[in-house]
């Protein structure tokens, strides 16, 4: 099967074989969030102030990760109303959250016209084995991973975006560090290899061979790949994007602090201007309470979102 | 400098980056002959620049790039860059930026850097499930008989045209309307399309740009 990357991600000489139509307006949206923040949001306020604060997207979901891992039990698809409220009060795209392999909670996510689909390891799982053939819808899909071969494998599933699984509504980076540094040593490694080694290496890593060679032409991942889960300041946010990972997702570092609006701005300037320290100390200063977070290596295996699905 | 000095001189072409795709935009531009170079510009510092010849606005969310500019004084600097008539392309959110009035804004309206007569309505095709690649008749560019891909994502299109200087460039029909709505026009220094040239490889519109600036430098 060929893929082919969306066009200009990476500097060529512009004589790609050119990509299907269907997958460039779904890479493509992904490509104009590039250099922004998505916000987690649980209602139309919200949303308004994840909008003001300069938010290019918004994540509609019942309840932030961090209340999912004190709550505990199933959690599922938000209420469609709640969504389209959500929706109805912002001019942003809106994503919404269905569970891994529940392909009818995103037929319905599709049916109200949400920009784009998380297929999120936040949620509990319905399918332990599949994932949702990405292909069969209209609506574009972001997905988590943790490595190269998890991010190919989604790609290959019709995923038109990536972002790192980190592990969400900790309020801890240290696994979002670990899955982009993960993710980019792969990357490097590849680049190095010579094609008879590419065809072992796809093997081992259980990545299709065709992605896994466009990802050494490409030097990078041939999507638009994004960090999340434990991003909880601006400096987080700024570490994640010298990184190397092409915008951020901010899950319940943003409404679970003290002054969430102040908080959402610095966070979407510290994105713009992440190589700047002078920026970044002053959007750092007197932003009142960050969320109180937890240690992951306290978690028990069970509480690890990032291990659902592989 | 002489005329011919000018045409000789490559340019140098900045691009804003404060969100959005621009890094497609100085791919794409990076490999047209008569491109020196090209810059991210995402403070006040990077306009006090003035070597640079003409600046692309990128396409990502306009209401995100009009707060972040506001917030990074560089709100004002684009406004006197438009007003001072230096060559100016702006797609998709960057078409937004430059209207003089938009529609279908967040509550409360967004900040415009204007200078362009018309009046835009953003989103004015749908959701994203209705995004749309579409071949579009462009007269003004090279080989005009081959169509232009023309990638329109949460696009905005042109409602009106407000002055009689604004030139239409191209016109999408969707749905079997007769009309066409409007999505590209050029205003003198200004270009604007609803599209996403950038998020293709033809070239030729980053080109037309190229003949632009070279045209308006010649004739000053």
């Amino acid at each position: 099967m060929a893929f082919n990357a969306p066009s200009n991600l990476v500097q060529t000489n512009g004589t790609s074989a050119g990509t299907k139509s269907e997958f460039i307006v779904k890479a493509g949206l992904a490509q104009n969030l590039k250099g922004g923040v998505i916000m987690d949001v649980i209602n139309a306020e919200q949303a308004r102030i994840a909008e003001e604060a300069g938010a290019c997207a918004v994540m509609a979901l019942e309840r932030v990760p961090a209340d999912i891992r004190r709550d505990g039990g199933v959690s599922r698809m938000s209420d469609p109303r709640m969504i389209k409220e959500i929706i109805e009060a912002v001019t942003i795209p809106v994503m919404a959250k269905v569970r891994i392999g529940h392909f009818v909670e995103a037929q319905i996510l599709e049916h109200l016209n949400v920009d784009y689909i998380d297929e999120s390891e936040v949620l509990t799982m319905a399918d332990e084995q599949h994932h949702i053939d990405k292909t069969k819808f209209k609506v574009p899909f972001v997905c988590g991973a943790k490595n190269l071969g998890e991010a190919l494998r989604r790609i290959n599933e019709g995923a038109g975006m990536i972002r790192t699984k980190g592990e969400a509504g900790t309020g801890n980076v240290v696994e979002a560090v670990r899955h982009a540094r993960q993710l980019t040593g792969e990357i490097r490694k590849v680049q190095a290899m010579a094609e008879e080694e590419l065809y072992v290496y796809a093997k081992d890593i259980q990545a299709p061979f065709h992605l896994v060679k466009e990802v050494k032409k490409l030097g990078r991942l041939p999507v638009v790949n994004f960090a999340a889960g434990g991003v909880a300041t601006p400096a987080d946010a700024a570490l994640m994007m010298q990184l190397g990972m092409d915008g951020v997702f901010v899950g319940s570092g943003i409404f679970k602090s003290g002054d969430p609006a102040k908080r959402a701005r610095a966070i979407v300037q510290a994105v713009t201007h992440y190589q700047d320290a002078s920026v970044l100390a002053k959007v750092s200063e007197d932003l009142g309470e960050a969320m109180v977070g937890i240690n992951c290596d306290t978690l028990l295996p069970d509480q690890k979102f990032a291990e659902r699905g592989n | 400098m002489s005329d011919q000095e000018n045409q000789a001189k490559p340019l140098r072409i900045g691009v804003l980056a404060l969100q959005g795709a621009f890094t497609e935009h100085q791919h794409v531009l990076n490999r047209i002959a008569g491109v020196g170079s090209t810059v991210q510009v995402k403070t006040k510092e990077a306009f006090e620049d003035d070597t640079l010849d003409a600046l692309i606005l990128p396409g990502g969310e306009s209401t995100t790039m009009a707060l972040i500019a506001e917030r990074s004084g560089v709100m004002e600097p684009l406004r006197n860059w438009v007003q001072k008539g230096k060559p100016v392309w702006g797609t998709c959110a960057g078409m937004i930026l430059l209207s003089n009035t938009a529609h279908r804004t967040k509550i409360g309206g967004q900040a415009l850097i204007g200078g362009l007569d018309v009046t835009v309505k953003r989103n004015a095709f749908g959701a994203q499930v209705d995004s749309f690649v579409a071949d579009l008749n462009v007269p003004c560019i090279a080989s005009p008989e081959v169509v232009f891909p023309g990638v329109f994502i949460r696009a905005p299109i042109i409602e009106s045209v407000d002055a009689d200087n604004v030139e239409v460039i191209a016109k999408v029909q969707k749905d079997g309307q007769s009309e066409g709505s409007i999505v590209a026009v050029k205003q003198g220094h200004i270009l604007a399309t609803a599209f996403h040239p950038e998020l293709t490889d033809d070239d030729r519109f980053h080109r037309y740009f190229v003949d632009m600036i070279k045209a308006l430098q010649t004739s000053k």
